[in-house]
């Protein structure tokens, strides 16, 4: 059994200037101890979708339309605020992208790191500031027991996103996911945090859900891999048939647009429009009008849905279904 | 080799670091840029790379005369523009211009694209006020952008189309020299490709030279002729771009090109990555001898004391004591 099955999320937000379906109609399973990358540019609703498994959506203006999301026989969705309590930090923790502004500036490390632990286990003060050095010391932070005292502005951001880790890491988790943790750092402190990340699923075994834009990261770190356009899922993957036999053409132009994929000089490929706008959905695929394979068939309809190619490998568009690509 | 159209000659930019609220007193000085020599030629694209806090945009700011340089100079076309008057820098604007970051940030919100424009236009009176509104068309149509779409502001805009107007900003007047500082950072791979696209082909047709800022190496390698590696406010390593980033020399460029992740899942996962331990160090207090040895994987002890010059080695210029030995 997966540790977590999401079917049919929507998650919509309700504004003044209309309805947008920031997610809309994604599933997706999740196994223990398995990575699973979500790529995506901004707007494609890879946040959104996280967010609404942690209840992290502002009510309104955004509400779960429908769906379920079966964390070990609960629904995340639809279970009471007290059950939602005890899974969330506990046995599900998240990452957010920015180190500085998702750590407490008013509060000592210390009583950051050992908040979830207070809240969610028995043991003294003495018990969880212990282990809270110790978890320090395994993210990597040097001097563990006198830093500890510091106020996240003593740290570099490298180090504070060591410290959310740590955080996040602290009860054991069963899932972990991880929002673009690595975008706002740079190259060399991202290689150490991908290294820790995969350093420390390896001790605690749990699942991740790993967000982000860059399919160089997701090449090397994940199991499976799916990739997200206008709220919904367009190609999923094990992670090498999605790399060496992408099938889906946005799939295929995100990879085409990286500029280490193509030979110097050359002109860069490129995606023709922009992202459609998600209060207006349009008939048929969304990424139609941007797609240079489209015919009428595909502007018109409902959205394609994602067919299986072959074993665990789905995708979305008509053309490649109908064996047309 | 023909004349550099812009030199950086010993360039320095240091920031006094106070303490106290009443009585000030300097307690240190943050060395942003620490002595850059730099050459670039008519029609060159220059990338420059490095992490954050390494200087490289305190370097582009002292080069437009944005920040104040402490030492050397800065020549543009045989001209000193760190000895020269403020007017005289407002005239040499017209041949230096800048590109920023974050297109959200760098366009004025309550002026409409033709007003961002046509100011450059109307200030150095480029032409006459009756045919500004044909030169923003033109300069629209440059960048890819429809010119009917001229009368509006710039949240109208997506983040792409933002950096296209900066572009077109920076380039109303002809410049010779353009400095982009990290242009498609805040943008999306697909918008990225657009932009990077369209950099390149207004180098190639406008003769322009380009010094492209970015931490991102494969962006850089993408359109840069040469690439200049930068340090804790110096440069460690300089040279064609291919040579350099395929073929590292200096230990801090190899880690650097071996921490780019890449769209590759088995060459990911066999490759050996040199993970730099720690963070680069504070600029108030940079490291004896080289800045690098706390993290280099190489360091002996000579270069806790010694500072390595920038020397030719290998069709490059490097910076290392042990480059011969690696």
């Amino acid at each position: 059994m997966s540790l977590l099955s999401v079917q049919d999320l929507r998650t919509y937000f309700h504004t003044r200037n209309g309805v947008y379906r920031a997610v809309d109609g994604v599933s997706f399973d999740l196994d223990r101890g398995e990575t699973l990358g979500i790529v995506g540019e901004s707007g494609s609703g890879k946040s959104v979708t996280c967010y609404s498994l942690m209840g992290l959506v502002p009510q309104p203006p955004g509400r779960i339309e429908s769906g379920t999301a079966i964390f070990d026989g609960v629904d995340l969705l639809h279970c009471t605020p007290a059950q939602a309590r005890s899974i969330r930090g506990k046995r599900i923790s998240m990452i957010f992208q920015d180190p500085m502004t998702s750590l407490n500036p008013y509060m000592r490390i210390s009583d950051q790191l050992i908040e979830p632990l207070m809240i969610h286990e028995d043991v003294s003060k003495a018990d969880a500031l212990k282990r809270a050095i110790e978890m320090l010391e395994a993210v990597g932070i040097n001097d563990a027991s006198s830093r500890i005292t510091f106020y996240p502005h003593e740290f570099s951001g490298g180090m504070r996103q060591r410290v959310m880790i740590a955080m996040a890491l602290i009860t054991k988790p069963e899932l972990l996911i991880a929002d673009e943790p690595t975008t706002a750092l740079d190259v060399t402190v991202q290689a150490q945090i991908l290294e820790l990340i995969q350093k420390m699923q390896a001790e605690i075994g749990m699942g991740v859900i790993f967000i982000t834009h860059d399919l160089g990261v997701v090449s090397g770190l994940c199991d499976r891999v799916q990739v997200m356009y206008a709220g919904r899922i367009v190609e999923t993957a094990d992670t090498r048939s999605l790399f060496y036999h992408p099938k889906h053409p946005y799939t295929l132009a995100l990879q085409k647009s990286i500029p280490s994929m193509q030979p110097k000089g050359s002109e860069l490929y490129t995606i023709q429009g922009l992202p459609p706008d998600l209060s207006k959905p349009a008939p048929g695929c969304s990424f139609a009008p941007r797609c240079e394979h489209a015919t009428d068939v595909c502007r018109t309809g409902s959205s394609p849905e994602l067919r299986t190619i072959k074993d665990g490998h789905q995708q979305s568009c008509l053309r490649v279904q109908a064996g047309e690509l | 080799m023909s004349e550099p159209i812009l030199e950086l000659q010993d360039l320095q930019t240091h920031f006094p670091v106070q303490k106290g609220v009443l009585f000030k007193r300097t307690v240190g000085t943050v060395k942003a840029v620490d002595g850059v020599n730099l050459k670039v030629q008519p029609g060159e694209v220059l990338g420059l790379v490095g992490e954050s806090g390494c200087g490289k945009s305190t370097l582009a700011r002292t080069v437009m005369q944005l920040v104040p340089t402490t030492g050397g100079t800065v020549v543009l076309e045989g001209k000193n523009l760190t000895a020269s008057s403020s007017s005289d820098v407002l005239e040499v604007r017209r041949d230096l211009q800048m590109v920023f970051q974050d297109p959200y940030a760098s366009l004025n919100p309550r002026m409409t694209v033709f007003a961002t424009l046509a100011e450059p236009l109307l200030v150095h009176k480029v032409c006459k006020p009756a045919e500004v509104a044909a030169h923003v068309g033109e300069l629209m149509e440059t960048v890819g952008l429809a010119p009917r779409f001229m009368q509006k502001y710039p949240h109208e805009f997506s983040g792409g189309q933002r950096q296209r107007i900066a572009i077109a900003r920076a380039l109303a007047l002809r410049p010779k020299v353009v400095l982009a500082d990290e242009p498609v950072s805040a943008l999306d791979v697909s918008i990225q490709a657009q932009i990077l696209n369209l950099l390149a082909e207004l180098v190639r047709k406008m003769g322009l030279s380009l010094i492209f800022i970015a931490h991102d190496l494969s962006v850089v390698k993408h359109i840069s002729d040469r690439v200049a590696v930068m340090y804790l406010g110096k440069i460690v390593e300089l040279g064609p771009a291919n040579d350099v980033i395929d073929h590292p020399v200096h230990p801090y460029t190899r880690a650097l090109v071996s921490a780019i992740p890449t769209p590759n899942p088995d060459e990911e996962r066999s490759r050996k990555r040199i993970v730099l331990p720690g963070d680069p160090p504070s600029p108030i207090n940079p490291p004896s001898g080289c800045t690098f040895h706390p993290r280099c994987p190489h360091a002996i002890d000579a270069c806790k004391v010694e500072r390595p010059a920038l020397e030719e080695f290998n069709g490059r210029e490097v910076s290392c004591l042990r480059k011969a030995e690696l």
